[in-house]
Order: C-alpha cells, then structure tokens, then sequence
C-alpha cells in the first residue's frame, strides 16, 4: 500500500503549480485554469483521506467541491466576458480602473 | 497509517510494486501537465493539456476506490468546464496572444511566494497524524458498491448542505445570464 504522505506530496505540489500559475500568468482565463488546479489539488487529498481513513466523507466533500468549481467557472467566465466587452482585454495588468 | 483491517489480505510484493509503479506514473505526468498547463503561451493548448490532466486525477481516484468521482471528474471537469473554457478562448485574438508578454512584470515574487508555500506546506506534512478511522473499509464499500454508499451519505447525513449547493448552482445561472446579458441592449 502506497503511503499517504505520497498523495499529500502530490496534491502539495499540483497546488503549488497552480499557485505559481495564479500569481505570475497575465492571462486571465490561464489564471482561472490554475484555480481549478488547486481545487483539484484539494480534492486529490480529500478522496486519499477518504481511501486510508476509511470514511465516505471525505469524496462527500470532493462533490461538493465539484459542485461549487462548476458554479465558480461559470460566473468567473460570464465576468470574464463582461471584461472582454468592456477592455477588449484578457490581460489582468491592462485592467486597471479600480487603481487597487 | 493504513487502517490494520484483520481481515485483510496481505497484499504480496509484486501487487505492492505494482500499485506504486502505477501511483508514480500517474503522480509524475499530473504534476508535469500541471507545470505544462501554466506554461503554455497558447491558451488552446492549456486547456487540451488540462483535458489529460484530468483524465490522470480520474485514473489517480480509480486507484483510490473512489469509481464514482472518478466518472464525475471526466463528465464535469473535462466535459463542462473545460469545454466552458474552450468557449471563452474563442473570444481572443490567439495570433496576437501567442505573441504577448505570457507573465506579469513581477513574475519571480509570485514564483518566490510560491515556493515559501510549498516549504510551509512540506514541514507541516511532517508532523501530520491521521484521525481515527471511520467504518467505510475496502470490504464495506466493495459489498454495496461506492456509488450506492456514497448516495446512501449524501443523501442521509448531508441532504441539507447538498440542497444549499443546489442554490449555489442556481445563483451560479442566474449570475451568468445576468452578467452575459448586460449591455446588449446598449
């Protein structure tokens, strides 16, 4: 049996591509894709907790996180558009009304 | 670690070998489409690579006995979100894309943040203990099948918060025609 720390290892490091991708990418829609890299990060821990801790909850938990990552690609999508008709621009760095 | 079962099988040393060949394979390529998914200057072939990607965490749950999530990760994954995805691509100018600076200026902060991460998150791993284990072994689950089992909880233990995530999915519609709508008849 492969040990667990294995799969924490694995999701640690998909996650920690995803952040990388989140923090250095200009394009928006590559940045949304590394969000659902770490959400899948996530998931692959929860179903490993689920595999070795023997309890249903943790896959319980990974539907829900599949649920809510569908409901997240649609809206931040619809603003993606809605950024596009404005902008004409999938680049974050170009997209500075707000002056944050 | 492993919940010692008394029941059991021993599994014998080359099942064991098998079972980490096949985890090393599939741990590799998802962490190298990973990195090739962020990589890319062509947001097409982010999204084609994250297709394989998911294809491999699928097959990562199948050797976790997790069937039924497997098939969800193919169906809503790879099926809706990334053809969603696809979708929006549509909407750039790719030639021009593929020419673009692909990082924002201060790129190695993000990178270097990135790695602090990781080495926060590999020295908490070392003092990591597993909680008790609960009553869903191999055998239980094999017994009435993963989906059956899992439907059994989501449907008993988390009926409420699986009713909240359907209001999750309705607001998610009615958010997207509202911001997709908006300005058309400007």
């Amino acid at each position: 049996m492969i040990p667990l720390h294995w799969y924490l290892l694995l999701s640690a490091g998909v996650f920690i591509v995803g952040v990388a991708g989140f923090l250095t990418r200009r394009n928006i829609i590559i940045m949304f894709m590394s969000i659902e890299l770490m959400l899948n990060a996530v998931n692959i821990s929860l179903v490993a907790f689920s595999r070795y801790l023997s309890d249903l909850r943790g896959q319980v938990l990974v539907f829900f996180i599949v649920a809510v990552a569908a409901a997240e690609a649609a809206i931040g999508l619809g603003i993606i558009i809605a950024l596009f008709r404005n902008r004409v621009t999938a680049h974050v760095d170009e997209a500075n009304e707000l002056r944050g | 670690m492993i919940s010692a079962h008394p029941k059991t099988r021993r599994c014998s040393k080359g099942e064991r070998v098998l079972a980490e060949g096949i985890f090393i394979y599939l741990a590799a390529a998802i962490i190298v489409l990973s990195i090739l998914v962020i990589t890319r200057s062509n947001p097409v072939h982010s999204v084609l690579t994250m297709l394989l990607l998911f294809f491999h965490i699928a097959g990562l749950y199948v050797t976790l006995n997790a069937e039924f999530l497997a098939a969800v990760q193919v169906i809503v994954y790879a099926g809706a979100i990334l053809v969603l995805f696809l979708f929006v691509i549509l909407l750039l100018n790719l030639k021009e894309e593929m020419l673009a600076r692909r990082y924002v200026g201060p790129w190695p902060l993000g990178l270097i943040a990135a790695m602090g991460l990781l080495l926060v998150i590999v020295l908490s791993l070392r003092s990591f203990t597993p909680g008790p284990s609960g009553v869903f072994v191999t055998e239980v689950i094999r017994a009435e099948t993963n989906t059956k089992a899992l439907g059994k909880i989501l449907f008993t233990e988390y009926l409420y918060p699986f009713e909240v995530v359907s209001v999750v999915l309705l607001v998610a519609i009615i958010g997207a025609i509202v911001l997709a709508k908006k300005g058309l008849r400007s």
